[in-house]
């Protein structure tokens, strides 16, 4: 049976789901990035494949579209051996009328092990997880304006994999904030780790005041934003989401809010430039910092299969 | 069998003696984490032999019941192909870490042979695997558990439960 305290844990306090990185205990973030650490190795072994999960069905169904995110679960689930189901749902079964929870059924019925879900309402990934079989684990893909989870646990990997410890960081995520499932994931998961300054920087539309209850510092001015920043995670302006009004152009953006070489040199001379990808050059950030020296935007990537990997692991090595 | 006495740094040099006389011109030793990864960092320097550290816990096969074991790397900074390796532990009982770090040990290329040498050899084998060397036999039941402890000096002890 599901917890009624926290869904994502059973009753020996080990994740069974993860659906959002709120909540979740410190023990179980470093628990998975260590694991994480052991799984990046794989990558350099004669055969770069481990049979935790050989012979359970990954299932990813993607309600709403990204060829990248599902890219690398698709990559992580192969490397744990795992047979891997990829269900365009948002042209198949939904269009024809049939609601998420008997789409789930019917896929259950053909004997999955795990769901990976990416879902453009909120909450999606948490009513699967209530309704499916004990045995099925449930991993967020990003639902909504809610979670990232899986992001943000790669961001944190990347952060202390170059920055070890997080109790003296000052962390500024920037950019269109109000509507980023990875903000939302990060700053939880660097709270969770004890980061002391965390900034969320952007123009008022984006970043509203109410962020700080979430014990972030909120800045409207990047200069004020990004100063002695240990770490700049930039945000993908999602042109997608914005329903008009909100900012005059995207060049207006870049001119007060793009990170450009200049304002780079506001951050500490180590300053990490993290982004999840994909970027807008020349609308969220410059293309001299993007390929720059501080920029590992490509390790993000390759961690987060390695993530992925820890997380998937994890999950089928837990009983409900 | 709590009058059980096993004297580790004893028992480390008569392993040692039995680890030269099982050596090639091409063995590497090959520690299983974390008893025997002690045992082979300790032997590589004493009999000045390449060596590393493996972790059974991508291969177990009880991955199903207890979970992913706590994260440890399986570090082999050698070519593993052609080589004789001599897989290091400290305690051989149902034979089931053995055969996981040998599917482990695959994953990184072809050795020419792989044998296996323990500190403790307390039988109860589940699995058709036996030591090249054995440096003392005994007897436990079921409900015991021997495990090697190293101290902050470095110096070996047994830990019987």
């Amino acid at each position: 049976m599901l917890s009624k305290r926290n869904p994502q844990l059973n009753k020996h306090g080990e994740l069974i789901h993860l659906l959002s990185i709120e909540g979740l205990p410190r023990a179980v973030i470093e628990q998975i990035l260590d694991t994480a650490g052991s799984f990046l190795s794989v990558n350099d072994r004669e055969v770069k494949k481990v049979p935790l999960l050989r012979g359970k069905s990954v299932f990813n169904l993607f309600f709403e579209n990204s060829t990248r995110t599902r890219t690398t679960f698709e990559i992580a689930a192969k490397r744990l051996s795992a047979d891997v189901i990829n269900l365009d749902i948002a042209r198949s079964s939904t269009a024809k009328g049939e609601t998420l929870l008997d789409t789930v059924a019917n896929l259950s019925a053909m004997h999955a092990d795990m769901f990976v879900v990416r879902h453009s309402e909120s909450g999606a990934p948490h009513l699967i997880a209530q309704h499916c079989a004990p045995h099925v684990h449930v991993v967020n893909a990003g639902d909504g304006r809610h979670a990232h989870p899986t992001q943000g646990l790669l961001d944190m990997y990347t952060i202390r994999h170059f920055k070890q410890d997080f109790r003296n960081l000052t962390v500024a995520i920037v950019g269109d904030i109000v509507h980023s499932r990875v903000a939302r994931s990060d700053i939880h998961a660097l709270n969770i780790l004890g980061v002391p300054e965390i900034r969320a920087v952007g123009p008022k539309t984006l970043v509203p005041g109410d962020l700080r209850d979430m014990g972030v510092r909120v800045c409207h001015d990047m200069a004020e934003g990004v100063k002695d920043a240990d770490v700049i995670i930039m945000l993908r302006l999602q042109n997608e989401r914005m329903n008009g009004g909100m900012l005059p152009s995207s060049g207006e953006f870049f001119k007060h809010f793009g990170l450009t070489p200049d304002k780079l040199r506001l951050a500490k001379p180590d300053a990490i430039v993290m982004h999840p990808g994909p970027i807008n050059r020349g609308v969220e950030i410059a293309s001299e910092v993007a390929d720059g020296k501080s920029s590992v935007i490509l390790p993000q990537v390759t961690f987060g299969i390695a993530v992925r990997m820890a997380v998937m692991a994890i999950l089928a090595g837990n009983e409900a | 069998m709590s009058d059980l006495k096993l004297d580790a740094e004893g028992l480390y040099l008569e392993l040692k003696r039995g680890v030269q006389r099982l050596l090639t011109p091409d063995t590497a030793l090959v520690g299983i984490w974390s008893g025997g990864a002690w045992l082979a960092e300790r032997l590589a320097a004493d009999l000045d032999v390449a060596s590393g550290v493996i972790s059974s816990a991508l291969h177990r096969d009880d991955f199903g019941s207890r979970g992913l074991a706590k994260a440890d790397h399986t570090t082999l900074p050698f070519d593993v192909n052609g080589r004789d390796i001599l897989l290091i532990d400290d305690v051989l009982y149902t034979g089931r870490t053995t055969r996981a770090v040998i599917n482990e040990l695959f994953d990184f290329g072809r050795p020419a042979s792989v044998q296996l040498a323990v500190l403790v050899d307390r039988g109860g084998r589940q699995l058709p695997i036996e030591p090249a060397y054995s440096a003392a036999r005994v007897t436990l039941s079921k409900e015991q558990s021997l495990r090697l402890v190293r101290d902050e000096a470095g110096a070996f002890s047994f830990e019987v439960k």
